[in-house]
């Protein structure tokens, strides 16, 4: 197989020039895609019949629950790039999404925990998947504070990658956990084997607003990974002539 | 691929499987304090504390709810469609407490059976429908039609 024109796309060079042009399409489709799935679910999918209008929080919970994993993978992934195979773009992406992971992990709590007290009748219990999630935003912090505390970036970026690594173990714990313990969390809706047990006036704005938020990363880790991407290649020549360049501008 | 990338990438393999092992072992041996509730029927075989407080969830049985007049006490029966418990609680019920659903109650069983909560949470279920779509599968369920909603 010929590797040669995935490394091209891969060198931090080219993904800063292809990456600047791609970046603001991906942002304008996903303000479209958000401004359509929340006017969706907020004024157009029924009140639910047992939770009324409550329910309506599930379109900001569930799609950030489902990025605090993804991202997750995401960053696991891009670190085994750089960890094996040398990939320094892998680490950038890595440490690119980090906190934007984390942020989504911390909504996806937060979220939950304010419908929980109207529904469940409390903000927060000990169950399997509140508490998987939970580790899962300590994962994100550990590896957000190991980036900060060692100040080699190649050193950095592998102590990181097998932090991610490690902690991929979390992932199916999280998604499982409703499944294999007793919880006070729900079992799952959407991601099962039957078909859905969500009405499908109310699904498509779930799916809607899941690609938005699916963009909103793809969007931000292209822009944070170009600051990653300049801060490591301070010193190289491309940079240079970029910046004089903008400069001259 | 070069003997040193293969060799990193069977590391990182290593890790990540013995990470899994381990975590699995680890989940394994703490399954029973994993559980955040006990079902009726572990209650009445005996299988949790008899001594300490501990949760017991299950659908709330329909027209077992009781409550007393003038005060926020309430008892009810739940039930895992093999055994049942009665529940005694005094306290404000979350809102999606109703007959037929499921809640996990907190609290210590007295010798004579009954459960004495200090806590009712409800758990909610993993559907979702509008009310319409909700009352035409009661009604298909009981067997009459359904008048069209208004």
């Amino acid at each position: 197989m010929d590797f040669s024109r995935l490394h091209k796309y891969a060198s931090p060079m080219h993904f800063y020039s292809w990456s600047l042009a791609v970046a603001p399409w991906l942002g304008i489709a996903c303000a479209v895609l958000f401004v359509v799935g929340l006017a969706g679910g907020l004024f157009y999918a029924p009140p639910d019949y047992q939770q009324g209008e409550s329910f309506r929080i599930i379109y900001v919970h569930v799609p950030s629950a489902w990025m605090s994993l993804f991202i997750y993978m995401v960053m696991a992934g891009a670190g085994a790039l750089g960890l094996i195979w040398h990939v320094k773009l892998g680490d950038m992406i890595a440490r690119a999404s980090a906190p934007v992971g984390a942020w989504f992990t911390f909504l996806a709590l937060a979220t939950g925990s304010l419908w929980g007290k109207p529904m469940w009748g409390t903000y927060w219990v000990w169950d399997a998947r509140l508490t998987s999630e939970l580790i899962l935003l300590f994962l994100y912090l550990g590896y957000i504070a190991l980036q900060g505390a060692i100040e080699d970036r190649r050193t950095a970026a592998r102590a990181g990658a097998i932090l991610a690594l490690v902690g991929t173990v979390n992932i199916p714990i999280v998604h499982y956990s409703v499944e294999w313990w007793n919880t006070l969390h729900q079992g799952p809706t959407v991601t099962k084997f039957d078909a859905p047990s969500i009405d499908t006036s109310m699904l498509i704005p779930l799916l809607v607003m899941s690609l938005a938020y699916t963009l909103y990363f793809c969007t931000i880790v292209l822009v944070r990974t170009r600051c990653e991407i300049l801060e490591f290649e301070r010193n190289t020549t491309w940079v240079k002539q970029r910046a004089a360049g903008v400069n001259a501008v | 691929m070069t003997p040193t990338r293969k060799k990193r990438l069977i590391t990182a393999a290593l890790i990540v499987a013995g990470g899994g092992i381990a975590t699995a072992l680890i989940l394994t041996a703490f399954e029973k304090n994993l559980m955040y509730f006990y079902s009726p029927s572990e209650v009445i075989a005996g299988e949790a504390p008899a001594a300490r407080k501990f949760r017991v969830g299950g659908l709330v049985v329909n027209d077992s709810v009781k409550r007393v007049p003038d005060s926020l006490a309430v008892e009810f029966t739940i039930t895992d469609t093999v055994h049942e418990v009665t529940v005694v609680y005094e306290g404000i019920l979350p809102d999606l407490f109703r007959e037929g659903q499921g809640i996990v109650a907190h609290g210590l069983r007295r010798p004579d059976g009954i459960f004495e909560a200090s806590e009712v949470l409800a758990k909610h279920d993993e559907n979702y429908m509008p009310p319409e779509v909700a009352s035409a599968l009661a009604a298909a369920k009981s067997g009459t039609t359904l008048k069209h909603p208004q």
